[in-house]
């Protein structure tokens, strides 16, 4: 039993990863329609940025818990989000905006290709930036004191602060999406474009002013994304986001594509899914195998996805 | 490895010497002339530029120097050896072309490299059309001399021989050190690449061999960067260490994650993980790796190699492969004692020199310095790593049983 509990935590830890991540391409899927196959990279530049961000701090490390926990982790999250919100702002600007009205293709074509650009260029530029170290191969994350390593014990369980870390993000992510969806003027215009953006631009909405804030919170959520899995597996690359991308897509239609607590969900249930599947059905190398046969089964008996609307008019 | 700057220079040098190739004025030897001696050419293929140049410098000029003491002591009555050095810029492309351009001067009797086994898989064929034995100090991957089956092994290509131990002795020998150490109970991770997948096989055969128990064996994805499901099922089982077949960039984060899930065992590898980015990525104090050959400042038999390499004054060091090369270039001189005795030209020699390899035996600065059926070393002698410190720590060098 003390397995189960301890698999479920593992599980939950990937699975609100996949969230925060997924979330990104449900928010932009929902109003523009677009599958920004680039998000993956947002939330790796969101680790750089953090990344980044210590190293012109100083690189301290061995800092008191309180001064880790208050100070530097809360300026590495800042300088994430900045560098995350500032590539994804500038991609929608010249990647997506000129293919607005194009067939649908040419935008998916132009995300591959911004996909493999943002690889490539923190690949072979960001050693470039003076000060920083060369990125060609995994970089090691920063040790936060408090969180890398710890871990708390309750019973045979052992949950690790980056766990502790990564599910209050999500938590915390999600209660402001809500207040921010449901509770703000931007919020609501988000909702009225992805209902109608031709009605909504009548209605005197700034549809342009709204897509780039979806990319924006996408990109946000992504870069406390990226953070979290630095703290969790300790190590960063420019190739990090293309497998995480890909999960959290996943994650995204498990819980209905276009629905943003839907992707809360379907990251969670993906997460589990995994590490439950990697205990009890076969060896861990199966575990991808029953993750998808999940997504299939769920497709085949709820196409909307787990929380999608019931009417399916796209994708 | 991928500086434009490195490949421009590449390029020009390569068109630079077809340009001066076409004016060969070498291969004069034997034709009549009173002289007396006559030109045989040994070649290398190794990176000598880019990152891994150190390295490849350091095989270029261990191979010069067993040249220049051959012809000092005239080993080779009536003969002069010569050294034609190729870069190969550690790509397989550029090396094809460096191997067809020695197969096409026809002095060349026999090539020491390449360093990187991806290379070797694009000029062994060339040198081997052409009847060119080649001897590599450094390609550790099995397939080479084996095939590509390990349960079934035929030699692909007869010219190819290396002096240095391959993946496949590495797994036995982790093996023998654990159990020696005491440590009976191991589970195994694999990266399901041919490399992690081969050196898992083999460790598991012969630690179940020698008594011990696999407790669990787990596989992960490359791109996976998460391990905790993984760490949790293997944690389960109590195992006393980890064995771990792939690289350092998963091997590292592996070992640092199972110590903050509370694991706190030692991660083994290959040489695969012997490098010190293993460390910089989370490996731990206790840590073991295993690689080929001995730490050559320990060896007594490479006391001559080192005196001899510092007195012939080269301005880089003999870095990792060496004396593996010295011993590369001396079998090749053996082998020609016997086929150069009665050839009139040395590009008449060649397959009389593939023959002789066969038979070589000597004792090099590495060992004994000899030849099995597949052209694999009969030595197998290789060395435990240990984490100390925050630095790799030769901890014991032996040979497999």
């Amino acid at each position: 039993m003390e397995l189960f509990f301890q698999q479920l935590i593992n599980g939950l830890s990937l699975g609100a990863l996949y969230a925060l991540i997924a979330v990104g391409y449900t928010v932009v899927y929902g109003i523009v329609q677009l599958i920004n196959f680039a998000h993956g990279e947002i939330f790796m530049i969101g680790a750089f940025g953090a990344f980044a961000t210590w190293t012109i701090m100083g690189r301290p490390t061995g800092s008191p818990v309180a001064t880790s926990l208050l100070f530097i982790l809360p300026v590495m999250l800042i300088g994430g989000v900045v560098a995350s919100v500032a590539v994804a702002v500038a991609m929608e600007r010249f990647a997506y905006r000129p293919l607005r009205n194009a067939p649908r293709l040419a935008p998916l074509i132009s995300a591959i290709g911004v996909s493999v650009f943002l690889q490539e260029l923190v690949r072979l530029f960001f050693g470039r930036i003076p000060g920083m170290p060369d990125a060609k191969s995994d970089l090691a994350f920063p040790s936060i004191s408090g969180i890398s390593g710890a871990s708390v014990q309750m019973g045979g369980v052992l949950i690790r602060a980056s766990a502790i870390f990564t599910i209050g993000a999500l938590v915390l992510c999600t209660v402001f999406l809500w207040i921010f969806v449901d509770r703000t003027k931007t919020g609501r215009a988000m909702v009225a474009t992805s209902q109608d953006a031709d009605t909504a631009r009548l209605m005197g909405i700034n549809v342009d002013r709204v897509i780039v804030s979806a990319f924006a919170v996408g990109a946000v959520l992504a870069a406390v994304a990226g953070v979290a899995q630095g703290l969790t597996v300790g190590n960063i690359g420019f190739r990090m986001g293309f497998l995480a991308g890909l999960k959290a897509f996943t994650a995204a239609v498990l819980g209905g594509i276009g629905n943003i607590y839907g992707a809360v969900v379907g990251g969670l249930v993906l997460g589990v899914a995994e590490a439950l599947a990697s205990n009890y059905l076969g060896t861990t190398a199966w575990k991808d195998v029953w993750a998808f046969i999940l997504l299939i089964l769920v497709l085949v008996f709820r196409p909307q996805g787990l929380l999608g609307a019931k009417v399916v008019d796209r994708a | 490895m991928n500086k434009p700057a490195f490949k421009l220079a590449g390029v020009m040098l390569a068109v630079a010497s077809l340009a001066f190739a076409g004016c060969g004025t070498r291969t004069d030897a034997g034709a009549g002339g009173g002289s007396g001696t006559k030109v045989a050419t040994i070649g290398v293929i190794a990176p000598l530029s880019g990152d891994l140049s150190a390295l490849g410098l350091g095989i270029r000029n261990s191979v010069d120097l067993a040249i220049q003491q051959a012809n000092k002591n005239g080993t080779i009555p009536g003969w002069t050896l010569k050294l034609d050095a190729q870069d190969d810029q550690a790509t397989p492309d550029v090396g094809k072309n460096a191997a067809t351009k020695l197969a096409s001067e026809d002095t060349v009797v026999g090539v020491v490299g390449t360093l990187n086994s991806s290379v070797a898989q694009s000029v062994i064929p060339v040198l081997n059309a052409a009847n060119i034995v080649q001897v590599s100090p450094a390609n550790t991957n099995p397939t080479l001399t084996q095939g590509t089956d390990p349960a079934n092994p035929t030699r692909p290509y007869p010219n190819y021989f290396r002096t240095c131990t391959t993946d496949s002795v590495q797994g036995p020998f982790a093996a023998q050190y654990l159990l020696g150490a005491g440590i009976k109970k191991v589970a195994t991770i694999h990266d399901k690449k041919a490399y992690g997948q081969g050196l898992v096989e083999a460790f598991t055969k012969a630690f179940k061999d020698g008594g011990g128990t696999i407790t669990d064996a787990e596989t992960i994805n490359p791109d996976d960067k998460d391990f905790s499901a993984v760490i949790t099922k293997v944690k389960a089982t109590s195992p006393d260490a980890v064995y771990y077949g792939g690289e350092y960039p998963q091997a590292g984060p592996l070992s640092k994650q199972a110590a903050a899930a509370g694991l706190n065992v030692p991660v083994m590898g290959g040489d695969g993980i012997y490098d010190p980015k293993f460390i910089e990525l989370g490996g731990r104090d206790g840590d073991l790796a295993t690689s080929v050959g001995a730490p050559v400042d320990t060896l007594e038999s490479a006391k001559a190699f080192v005196e001899a390499y510092k007195a012939a004054g080269f301005s880089e060091p003999y870095a990792a492969y060496g004396a593996y090369s010295y011993d590369a270039a001396n079998a090749i001189i053996n082998a020609l004692k016997v086929s150069l005795a009665s050839a009139s030209d040395a590009k008449s020699a060649r397959q009389a020199t593939i023959t002789a390899m066969a038979d070589v035996s000597f004792d090099g600065a590495t060992g004994k310095v000899a030849f099995d059926k597949f052209g694999d070393s009969v030595s197998r002698v290789l060395t435990v790593y240990k984490v100390d410190g925050g630095a790799w720590k030769a901890e014991k060098t032996g040979e497999l049983k």
